[in-house]
């Protein structure tokens, strides 16, 4: 299986989300934003946290209009697979590939810690190694987590089983404690907390790991 | 010609950052301030000359890049 991890000016997630899906078995490639392509055989594109282009106009949108993004685009829509972590996230519903909008935290200031998270679906290559319902802990660190989405799609989400995880205590006002969602096609995820910083108990937890490990597994299945 | 694009969170998304100034403002004493909305002011320098044209031009950089319209409304008025 072959991940590509983007680069983009400001990203410093990026070697850590290329690590995890190493660990996990993946073979990485490292794509720059100018790049217009993904190499061939790209199964998943990460896209990692950070600041991409210093969060100028808002978190993602600069990094949104790029040309890998083009090439992201391109590969959901054949049914690839995507994983935004943090800015990552943000860069996904500014591209429209999720739902929603990352807004300022409530209590307006950067979160940086660990919290608890509900599994809440898994029903998808991203979370089927975890059980429905069980708690996990992975890191936080971000200005503008506060997920927001109208109430239709909100129900949306609910009716389609499309929230991945919540937050057991929610730490940025997000909409329904919503810390990741899934796209229509359950092949898009994108998420605040940083599953990639809890693949090693030398770093810190494990809890992250089941995520790359049931990407990996589930693929291998398609 | 220039253009000025004001972006504005929508009517009904909670402003955390003007909520933040409204506090401010309150406990430096200036009273009776029943809500503060914070947003954002674009001035754009334009090689058309064509108000029409430059309208539908600017509004498609608001649809594409200046706002996102999920969250934000925007308004143009062209100089």
């Amino acid at each position: 299986m072959k991940a590509a991890v983007v680069t983009f000016p400001g990203s410093n997630c990026d070697r850590d989300l290329a690590v995890a899906f190493e660990s996990a078995g993946f073979e990485v490639s490292r794509v720059w934003h100018k790049d217009s392509t993904l190499p061939a055989g790209t199964d998943v594109v990460g896209v990692p946290g950070g600041f991409s282009f210093g969060d100028y106009l808002r978190c993602g949108a600069i990094a949104a209009q790029s040309p890998i993004a083009a090439a992201i685009r391109s590969h959901a829509s054949r049914g690839g697979y995507v994983l935004g972590v943090c800015n990552g996230f943000q860069v996904l519903t500014e591209m429209q590939l999720l739902p929603g909008a990352l807004m300022r935290n409530a209590g307006l200031k950067f979160i940086c810690k660990t919290v608890g998270l509900n599994v809440i679906t898994t029903d998808s290559a991203f979370t089927s190694a975890y059980a429905k319902g069980q708690q996990i802990a992975v890191p936080v660190a971000h200005h503008d987590g506060n997920y927001t989405i109208d109430a239709e799609g909100l129900a949306a989400l609910r009716a389609e089983d499309r929230i991945a995880f919540t937050y057991t205590q929610n730490p940025n006002g997000a909409a329904a404690d919503i810390a990741g969602v899934l796209s229509a096609n359950r092949r898009v995820l994108g998420m605040m907390p940083h599953p990639e910083r809890v693949v090693d108990a030398r770093a810190g937890g494990t809890d992250g790991a089941a995520l790359f490990a049931s990407l990996m597994g589930g693929m291998a299945l398609v | 010609m220039k253009a000025r694009v004001t972006v504005m969170l929508k009517s009904g998304v909670l402003d955390v950052q003007g909520e933040a100034v409204r506090h401010a403002l309150g406990t430096l004493g200036f009273a009776g301030v029943n809500g503060v909305r914070q947003g954002k002011v674009i001035e754009l320098d334009l090689a058309e000359t064509d108000a029409a044209a430059a309208e539908v031009a600017v509004k498609a950089m608001c649809e594409k890049l200046l706002s996102n319209t999920v969250i934000e409304s925007y308004r143009v008025e062209l100089l």
